[in-house]
Order: C-alpha cells, then structure tokens, then sequence
C-alpha cells in the first residue's frame, strides 16, 4: 500500500461528499447560478470553453420582456460582431492546367431520390429479407431473422420486439401466410408510424423565420445548414446565415464558404464568443434587410454537458424573440447513430423543444433506423434527409422509400 | 428506458447473487438479459450473437469452480469474454528506425478525425517527439483552417498546401524533413466505406507516405454499422488499430467491441473530451472493466497520480488522521480534485457510489458555489465551523452570493464526512501510512481497493 492509495482514499470520500453537497445545493436552488471561481491552475493548452455568466434568472419560463430587445453582453464589453457581407461570387479563376474534374459539378437536373442514392448500400440488408423472402412458409427462423435485420439497422431491441409482437398478432388477425406478406406487413407499419408525424418545414410570412440547427459533435449540422441555405435560396427565399458554432476551430469560415456560395449574409462573432449575440444580430440583421429566413449554426455537443446544454436553451430562447420567430428546431442525427440516439433526441427535446429530426449521411452503409425509435418514443418527424455531399443531395423525408430502402 | 450496460449487469448480479445454485434456466434468463444489454450498447448483432454463444458454453460447460458462487462465475466469464473481445494489452507505439514516423489518421466524415489529429500532435509532443500536423483535408470547408488554429493551440507546426491530398501527403515527407520533424500526422477528409473513388484516394495518399500507423477514427456513439466502416477501411488501408472519440457522452460505445472483434485491432487510442488533453491511450482492461460496472479505478488512480499534490495529500491524510480535518483542507482537497478534470468524468470512474449520485450531471461551476461558501469564512471559521451562529451564516450566505440555508447544507455535509472518516477507522490507518511514507517516496504501483 503505497502513499497513492492514501491520496485515493481521501480523495474519494472528498469527491463524494463535495458532489453530494453540489447535488443537494443544486436540488435546492435550482436557479442559482454562482460564478466559476477561476482556478489558478487551468492548464493554459486548454481553454475553457467561455459561458455566458449572465444566466437569466428563471430557465423554463417564457422569455420576458426585457425593457428593449438589445444584444446580450459577454463579459464586460459588448462583442463586436463582425457582418460579412455576400462578397460577388468570383467567376472560375483562369485556369490554364486542364483540370480533370471541375471544380463544381454542374447541378444535377433531378432531385436524387432514395432509391437511386441508396442502392449501392443496400446489399448488406437486402441479403437477410432477400432470404426472408425466399422462405417457403413463416417459421421461428424467419422472425429470428427479421429482428436481425432491424436490429442491425439500429432500430434498437426495445421497438424491434413492439414492432414483431404486433406483426405476430397480425399473422394471426389477418392469416398472414407467406413471408413476402409478412415483410410487407411490417413494411406498412414503419410506413404508418413514420407518415403520421408532420414532415414539413415551417414557414410564417411576416418576419424572418429563425431555424435553429442543434446536434452532438460531428454529424453535419454546418453542411447541412449550407444545404438548407442553397435550397432555400433557389425557392427564392433570402437568407442570413448565423454562424453560432463559436467553439469549434474554423466553424465559422466553413459556414463562410457556404454563405459566399449562396450569396447570403453571414453574422459571425468572435471565436469562443456567445453564440446567442450572433444569432441576436442575425435576426436583427435579416429583418432590417426584410430577410425570410436566419439558419443558425450552432456548436456540437454532447447531450450530457449539462452546462453547454443550458447555453443551447439560451441560444433558443434569443431566436424566439421579436422581431425574430423561432419556427423550427431540426435537431441533426446521423445515420450511423446507434442507440444513443434515442438518449440525444430526449435530452435536446427536453432542453429546446426540438421539432424535427435531420438524418444525415444515409448515403452510406448506415441504415439510419434509429429513427423509427425516436419517432415511436417521442413523435418526433424527420424532415429532412442527407444523401449524399452535393446540396442537392438534401431532400425531404419520404416515409415509404426511407422504408422501402430499409428493406428492399 | 435505458440502462447502462453496467447497471443492467448489476441488475443481473444482484439478482443472481441471492441464489444458490445457478441452472441451465437460469444461465438462459441471464443470458437474455446480457444479450439485450450488449445490444443496447451497440455491440454488433453477430458479435453479440458469438460472445453470448461463447458464455453460454462457458456457463454451463464443465469449467465450473467449486470455490466460487455461481453470480461470480457469470461474472468471471462474462468479464473474461469482454476483456478477450477488447484485446489484451494496450497498442505500444514505437517510433520507425527511420523518421519521420508516419501516422495516417482516416474515418467516416464527423467521426473527429481533425480534432484527434491535433491531439495526437499534442500526444507525441508530450512523448519528447516533434510532430507536424499535416492537412491532407482538401474537402470539408476549412478543415484545413480547423486543424491549423488547433495546432496552434497544440503548439505543433501544420502543414498543407492546395490541390491534390496525395500530392499533399507526399510534399508533407519533404517538409518534415526540412522541418526537422520525425512524426507526421496526417489528417484526411472523411469519407464513405462505400465511395470507392474516395476511398482510392486515401489508398493512395497512404502508399505516398507508408505510414507506420493507419488508424480508423470512430465515433462511441456509432451503432451497428460501425463494424461495415471498419471493415472497409481495413481492407482498404490495412488498420494497425481504432481511434475511439466523444468516450465522454454516455453512449455505451460497444462500437468498440464490435470493431475490435471483427477487425482484430486494438484501440490504440480514446478521446474523452473537446480539450486536447481529454485523450490517452486505450485501457482495454479498463473498459472491460467499466462495462462491468466495476469502475475505472485504475484511470482515476494515474490521473490522482499525475496531477495531486503529494504534500498537500499526506497533510490531509494527517488532519484526517488526527481528527482536525478542517473546512481548509476541504477547500484545499476540492482545488486538487479539480486539477483532475471535470467532476462528472471523475464519478463516472468511481465504483460503488450510488447511482443517484453517478447519474446527476455534475457542473464543475457547482462545485465552485461550495468553494464561495468556504472562501466566505474566516480562518476562524473555517477551523472550526461550531462558531457559525445565525450572523455569521447570514454574512456567508451573502458573501457567497447563496442563502443560509446552503451555508447550513454545507456544514451539515461537512460534519457528516468527519464523522464518517471516524467511523471508519481510516484516520488511524491513514496517519500510519503517512507517516511511513513521509521520506517522500513517490507513489508508485498499487492495487486499487477492493469493494
């Protein structure tokens, strides 16, 4: 037993109760927000990532009017915050190298749908019900089967069982005989399930509609947000972009890109600045110019921080208010999302009342089933779907080939 | 809805544990119940399906020992399985007898392949190495941009230039010869298993470079695909080992079992964090572990290791010991635990607390309003809390900015800990070992303690 142990020990029981008395201070005042005591001893690589000391004083509540709507001060000084205009998009530069692929693809004429995009992954699944299929009567293997291919496709073991219980329950009601019919029954529920929950995006005339983007680290909300932008500028809607993401390195210059690509303004703050001022000016910004619509970036994280959790509730609660309306919050997933999905589409449900669901990168061998669990647990549509890395690649959710590319 | 992988073990365990003979039914319930977990956590469906078969087999095969209850051999067996899937020892790195080493770093698109390279960088600047970051991302918007402010943060030089990744790649070997630099860690864009002309090209960006090490980055919250990712990317690139990243949300990463089961290389690496320094090496033994429910008592151990005060802990140990443990040391003990990173990692690591306390989401600022409320005492009061009369808790709560009724949650906690460190005869025991140890030898190897 070495001194080590000692420290672990005592450390220990500190830990314990200091977290037992963070807990039970926490249980108390719930609203009470102290300021972080700077630690001395921060290591200086790793800057905190900077939150807002200013929490308002009651979360859940109805964003009250504050006097005069003004811009929510960070630290001490108000930031600056830098508006890019839509610099004129610059025509191909001469290039006197023949290039072998130009540099941007000329735009598909037809929007891609599933089944085209999906084919090339869609072996791997297609192999079990392909099998199903060829079964000459429905026995224990061909349900043994079935839960296979849905749990493979992340539709998780908790619904893949609901889904099968009701399905046998249909084998016996409607003598359901052969597996082709039991494969389409089940094609059928998912498609109900899924086409019952409102698919579109919101739009109201009459001020510039925020759409709020959140997501954990890594699942596309920047491109997205650079495809809903392309997409809804050729709809001839006028667009500012708000780049919110401050934390993530060079987050804003990628949104830049796409901004310049579109032609939309981009409001952008200082690197590890607050993100609800740059959606504050966003708004400002889009409704002096009398702009449809702000598409706000915001930085990824994870659903169990709480405090950056608590930062995404402030963001919202700046997009809600005048002259701004707040008229979707798209919470990003990505495809190749397993069962802590469901625990993400909860927690940020549950922080900012999420409205639907985007479900990104189903270009790629991921099946994406982790849908059907969020939709059947919280009713939760998906509206949009990424197919692929061309902005033409975003299209709306369709129920029956997002099922159909499940199982065909 | 759902449990942690290691709660629903517990949750078998506990069951299991009040019985005295364990069956072929039972080991069947029991099974089920391992099979939904290991699923639930995003093992691969056909993994899960070997692993349980391979359990099974176990459990009611003939290996059954005489010395121990039936729950502990499920236990056994089942930890034994995890740690065989999870790979025996951590991936060793070692450096090419001729440098630059090369270390390629590829993955699906938002797995955090660029966030990890400028940890890697860090990494191998910390091993005493000399790291270029190289920037062979030419497809996501400013990605190359991302990874110079990260470097510049990592203090490690990054490399990059227009056009071609390969041509890229292959200019790379020169500037770090120019440079001096005899690690090169090349960041790529992501890409699908199933693009063959992306994939081509990170093929040919690694015959460029011939890298030592290709590892795949991917992400803990992946679910059963991750294991079609990995096994494109290997037969593409030949993995030598997996990156695990965002380790520090609560998906169940069994994304980690699958891959290492399926491609049959380590996790060399895991990330636990957005900070650069939230990365280490893979403790295969320890996620077993942790999946167990057992705890990570052996991270935790290096990080105390690493980054307390070994005076400021035998001083405590002796106040502990010597029964006048006052509300300063507390303060002191709290400064040090902080050091080790946030809270909520910290408990997660923790064995045996109870699950009310591991599943409150824990904000280090919190802790921060228990260090006002001290900070508010005077010495006087923080050696000995009795004096806080109803003026003096006023004035603390004002001076903290909390209400009285938190000053008188805090001493009532406080109180309790004495009393427990009393009760618990740790004092004495404590104030020995201090004192044995007090010629100042450095902590070194030790058991972590059983429970």
């Amino acid at each position: 037993m070495e001194l080590a142990l000692i420290l672990i020990l005592v450390g220990l029981a500190l830990l314990g109760t200091a977290t037992a008395v963070a807990i039970s201070l926490r249980r108390r005042r719930p609203e009470l927000e102290a300021p972080p005591e700077a630690p001395p001893q921060l290591p200086p690589e790793a800057p905190p990532r900077p939150v807002a000391l200013e929490e308002e004083v009651a979360p859940d509540v109805e964003p009250e009017p504050v006097a005069a709507p003004e811009p929510l001060p960070v630290d001490l000084e108000p930031e600056p915050v830098e508006v890019v205009e839509p610099e004129p998009v610059e025509g191909p530069e001469p290039v006197e190298v023949v290039e072998p692929e130009p540099v941007e693809a000329p735009p598909a004429p037809v929007r891609p749908r599933f089944r085209d995009r999906l084919g090339k992954a869609r072996s791997l699944l297609a192999g079990y019900v392909g099998s199903i299929l060829s079964r000459s009567s429905i026995d224990e293997e061909t349900w043994d089967e079935l839960e296979e291919a849905l749990i493979r496709a992340d539709v998780g073991v908790g619904l893949t069982s609901k889904l099968l219980d009701g399905l046998r329950d249909r084998v016996k009601s409607e003598g359901i005989k052969t597996p082709p019919e039991l494969v389409n029954a089940l094609k059928e529920d998912l498609t109900k399930r899924l086409a019952q929950t409102d698919e579109g995006l919101h739009h109201e005339a009459g001020a510039p509609n925020v759409w709020l983007f959140v997501g954990v680290n890594g699942v596309g909300k920047t491109t997205t947000i650079g495809k809903v932008a392309l997409r809804e500028a050729a709809a001839g809607r006028s667009v500012v972009m708000a780049a919110g993401d401050t934390f993530r390195a060079a987050a804003a210059e990628q949104l830049g890109l796409w901004a310049e690509r579109v032609g939309a303004d981009l409001v952008r703050g200082n690197e590890g600045g607050d993100p609800g001022s740059v959606v504050f000016d966003a708004v400002e910004r889009a409704a002096a110019r009398g702009a449809d619509l702000v598409l706000a970036d915001t930085a990824g994280r994870l659903h169990t921080k709480v405090n950056l959790m608590e930062e995404l509730k402030k963001v919202r609660r700046v997009a809600e208010r005048p002259p701004g309306r707040l008229t979707e919050v798209l919470l990003v997933i990505d495809a190749t999302t397993g069962q802590n999905g469901l625990v993400q589409a909860r927690q940020f449900a549950e922080a900012v009342s999420v409205t639907g669901v985007v479900l990104t990168k189903l270009d790629g061998t991921a099946k994406g089933g982790i849908v059907l669990a969020i939709e059947d647990d919280m009713g939760l549509p998906v509206k949009l779907v990424g197919l692929g890395e061309s902005p033409e690649d975003l299209v709306d959710f369709d129920p029956e080939e997002f099922v159909d590319a499940l199982f065909s | 809805m759902f449990e942690s992988l290691s709660d629903r073990f517990e949750g078998i365990f506990t069951r299991m544990r009040g019985r005295g003979r364990l069956g072929e039914t039972e080991v069947d319930g029991v099974l089920r119940e391992i099979r939904v977990a290991l699923l639930e956590a995003d093992v691969n469906f056909l993994v899960v399906k070997g692993m349980v078969a391979r359990i099974k087999e176990r459990c009611v095969g003939a290996d059954l020992s005489k010395s121990l209850s039936p729950a502990q051999q499920v236990i056994k067996i089942v930890n034994e399985e995890l740690t065989g899937v999870l790979g025996g020892e951590a991936l060793k790195i070692t450096y090419a007898s001729r440098p630059p080493t090369v270390v390629l770093l590829a993955g699906l698109q938002g797995s955090g392949k660029t966030t990890t390279a400028a940890k890697l960088g860090r990494w191998f600047k910390q091993q005493g190495r000399n790291p270029l970051l190289v920037g062979a991302d030419l497809q996501r918007p400013a990605a190359v941009e991302q990874l110079r402010v990260l470097g510049a943060q990592a203090g490690v030089p990054v490399f990059s230039a227009g056009g071609d990744p390969v041509e890229v790649a292959a200019q790379s070997l020169a500037e770090a010869q120019r440079l001096g630099r005899d690690v090169l860690v090349v960041d790529t864009a992501g890409r699908l298993s199933i693009d063959a002309e992306l994939m081509d090209e990170v093929r040919r960006v690694s015959e460029k470079v011939t890298p030592k090490y290709t590892f795949l980055v991917i992400d803990a919250m992946t679910g059963q695909d991750a294991v079609n990712t990995a096994e494109a990317f290997h037969a593409t690139l030949e993995l030598d080992g997996v990156i695990l990243t965002k380790l520090d949300g609560d998906a169940r990463g069994g994304a980690a079992l699958s891959v290492k089961e399926v491609v049959g290389r380590p996790i060399a690496f895991a990330s636990t964090g957005e900070k650069l320094a939230d990365f280490d090496v893979f403790h295969p033994e320890r996620m077993a572990s942790r999946i167990l429910g057992m705890g990570d008592v052996l991270t935790l151990i290096e990080k105390a290791e690493q980054t307390y005060d070994q005076a400021e802990a035998e001083k405590a140990a002796t106040a502990l010991a010597e029964g006048r443990f006052t509300l300063e040391d507390f303060l002191e003990q709290m400064q040090q635990i902080k050091k080790m990173g946030p809270i909520s990692n910290l408990v997660g690591m923790l064995p045996g607390l109870p699950k009310e306390i591991k599943q409150a989401e824990i904000d280090d600022r919190e802790l921060g309003k228990v260090e006002a409320l001290i900070r508010s005492m005077t010495p006087a009061e923080r050696v000995d809390p009795a004096i806080i009369n109803g003026s003096r808790r006023a004035r603390i709560a004002n001076g903290s900015g909390t209400t009285t009724s938190d000053v008188n949650m805090l001493l009532k906690q406080f109180k309790e800990v004495q009393h427990m460190m009393g009760q618990a005869g740790l004092g004495g025991a404590l104030a020995r070992k201090a004192k044995k140890n007090k010629k100042g030898k450095k902590g070194g190897r030790f058991t972590p303690p059983s429970n």
